[in-house]
């Protein structure tokens, strides 16, 4: 049942005593104010963990080639490693089993050009499996396909920035791109989590891209995933035998650091989990420790205030109150009180957090921000602590003699 | 009006216990005023506490016009209070935060009387009084005297059948306490049955009975002829 003068009751109570009302009030709006501020900058640091390390498979290995830095064999130093497609069927043929997806890559600069727009991005030669490797997400069109490898078509698929830099409004699916002179079919649209600079990139199939950029058959990199089903050790011994294999063929010493270079992410990765399981338990120690202090606080005030008000409850009786409203008035004002501060740390926390975002970002805290429904699931659990906090007191205060709470001064 | 029978009361300390209370017999009828003295320690402040349902008693009977108060659940306790008893107490206890119109219509807050109704009649009682222009004033805004003339106020507010008055000019100055026992007495002369805890001669002198208590037991019960307060004032 609504009661209007139990309302006017409280309100009347909390607008005077404005310092009491003030002190519990600030208590909670300063606990879920520290509550959101922390939780959203740990939460942003994890973002940008998260954004740094699951752009790309987490099982990728990278393979490159550089100038050997020790002579073997009878071949001297400073010798050139060049992979060329022969080398790509070599390891897909040597550990086929092994290898979930693999790719080549060439890397070329481009101006890119569509009517009157022009721009220079970055091409890359690939094959189909690349798609699953970078996790490039198609939005309209289709990747580059077996079909296109073999017929060497000039076809690429370009990344949404672009389609927006150079297509301006209209759509670029269908319509020719010019590529340094040469028209090339755009035949997909794609997005990248990566961010802006992976969503300016073009993909074209490999063999065009080796026709078009040399007339030869060299090979930048060569990436690929291993079988996820392999565990950590599996996936470094896999590596460790890559590297072998590869050492052998070129003639390269088993010391050489430079002229075959195989990187396994599985190693950032391991590094990366625990890190963000670190980073789990920071955060969760941050909101507790917040939630227990402003817990802590928001008793504290309740049991002072119904100390405060003890004379107050003994005239009440005296003029007939029962005990059931003497309760009543007490826990709905604190309710009131912290459920209203609550809600007003919540939003200086919040506009504090979107204020403070672009120069958070220098500091590698990427999209800082707490769930709604953790912040009220904060803000409840003070305003129910407010209230266990403040029943006790309130409950013995209603119970306690008239005559003995009144002679209370 | 009040009858009461061979009560006691008492205060359990450490291991022993005070007997404050040793029996009381006290009978009063409707429209007395009746002092009840003793010096402190007598028993007299507890009598009228147990009287007055702030307190309980050990044993013996208490009957308040025709009902018997006895075991009484704190929500009953409250209703009766409401419903028959009026304080007016040393202190005023009045509540600080409301102004003297609130602090009069609490009782029929409690009550459940509309809002308007209740401010209507809590201005009727301050009227009475003679605080109709303070109605807006807070406690600490009132001189000793007004505050008392408020908590008498809102002792009357609920148009009890009894009003208790615990040492009711006690903080008051000699003018004032006149001001104040003439218009108990002016009360009183209207019909309304009062009880007074004093330990002031000549406050108990203007009562119509004097009740003395000395440790725990009436030492005399008399009738004294009524000294009037107007006449100091």
């Amino acid at each position: 049942m609504f009661d209007i003068d139990l309302w006017r009751e409280i309100f009347q109570s909390i607008n005077k005593n404005r310092t009491r009302s003030l002190l519990s009030g600030f208590t909670v709006a300063f606990a879920i104010l520290l509550f959101t501020i922390l939780f959203g900058i740990a939460n942003g640091l994890q973002n940008t963990f998260a954004e740094a390390f699951s752009d790309d498979a987490t099982n990728s290995i990278y393979i490159n080639s550089g100038k050997t830095t020790k002579a073997n064999k009878g071949l001297q130093a400073g010798r050139q490693i060049q992979f060329k497609n022969e080398d790509f069927s070599y390891i897909k043929d040597e550990f086929g089993n092994k290898v979930e997806f693999i790719t080549a890559r060439i890397y070329n600069n481009v101006q890119a050009s569509f009517r009157n727009e022009q721009s220079s991005y970055s091409l890359r030669g690939v094959h189909p499996d690349h798609q699953f490797l970078e996790k490039t997400n198609v939005i309209e069109g289709r990747y580059i396909n077996q079909n296109d490898l073999e017929n060497k078509t000039k076809v690429v698929v370009i990344g949404r920035k672009i389609e927006e830099d150079l297509f301006l409004k209209t759509t670029a699916l269908g319509k020719y791109i010019n590529l340094s002179g040469i028209p090339y079919k755009v035949v997909g649209i794609f997005t990248d989590d990566g961010g802006d600079y992976e969503e300016r990139i073009i993909y074209t199939p490999v063999s065009t891209a080796q026709q078009v950029y040399g007339n030869n058959d060299y090979i930048d990199q060569i990436n690929l995933t291993y079988n996820p089903e392999m565990n950590y050790d599996q996936a470094l011994a896999f590596s460790t035998s890559i590297t072998k294999k590869l050492k052998d063929r070129f003639s390269v010493a088993s010391s050489d650091q430079r002229a075959v270079r195989v990187r396994n992410m599985a190693e950032g990765t391991k590094a990366v989990s625990q890190m963000t399981f670190g980073l789990t338990v920071i955060i969760l120690v941050i909101g507790f420790g917040t939630l227990i202090a402003g817990i802590v606080g928001v008793s504290n005030i309740m049991i002072f205030i119904v100390k405060e008000r003890t004379k107050e409850i003994g005239i009440r009786k005296a003029l007939g109150a029962t005990p059931r409203s003497i309760v009543s008035i007490i826990l709905m004002e604190s309710i009131l009180i912290t459920a209203i501060a609550g809600y007003v740390g919540l939003l200086i926390g919040v506009g504090v957090i979107e204020l403070a975002e672009p120069i958070l970002k220098d500091y590698f805290i990427k999209d800082p921000g707490v769930s709604n429904s953790l912040v009220i699931g904060a803000t409840l659990t003070l305003v129910g602590a407010g209230a266990i906090a403040g029943y006790f007191p309130a409950k013995r205060a209603s119970k306690i003699k008239p005559i003995v709470a009144l002679r209370n001064d | 009006m009040l009858e009461i029978k061979n009560l006691h009361k008492s205060y359990p300390i450490g291991d022993s216990s005070l007997h404050v209370l040793k029996g009381i017999n006290l009978s009063v009828e409707e429209g007395e005023m009746v002092a009840i003295m003793g010096s402190s320690g007598s028993g007299k402040s507890t009598l009228l506490n147990i009287i007055g349902m702030l307190d309980e008693a050990d044993s013996g009977e208490y009957i308040l016009d025709g009902l018997p108060i006895k075991n009484l659940t704190e929500k009953k306790a409250a209703v009766y209070r409401n419903k028959f008893l009026g304080f007016i107490f040393q202190s005023f206890n009045l509540i600080n935060y409301k102004n003297a119109l609130e602090n009069v219509a609490l009782p029929l807050y409690y009550q459940g009387m509309k809002r308007k109704e209740r401010q209507e009649l809590a201005m009727f009682h301050l009227e009475k009084v003679g605080l109709a222009n303070w109605a807006h004033h807070l406690p600490k805004e009132l001189s000793g005297g007004q505050n008392q003339r408020v908590a008498i106020a809102r002792a009357l507010a609920a148009n009890p059948k009894l009003l208790l008055a615990d040492e009711p000019t006690g903080a008051l100055d000699t003018t004032t306490s006149h001001e104040i026992m003439a218009f108990i007495q002016q009360l009183n002369d209207e019909g309304k049955t009062i009880l007074m805890v004093t330990h002031e001669e000549d406050i108990a002198n203007m009562c119509k009975r004097i009740v003395r208590l000395r440790d725990g037991v009436i030492l005399e019960d008399v009738k004294v002829t009524q000294v009037r307060a107007e006449q100091y004032v």
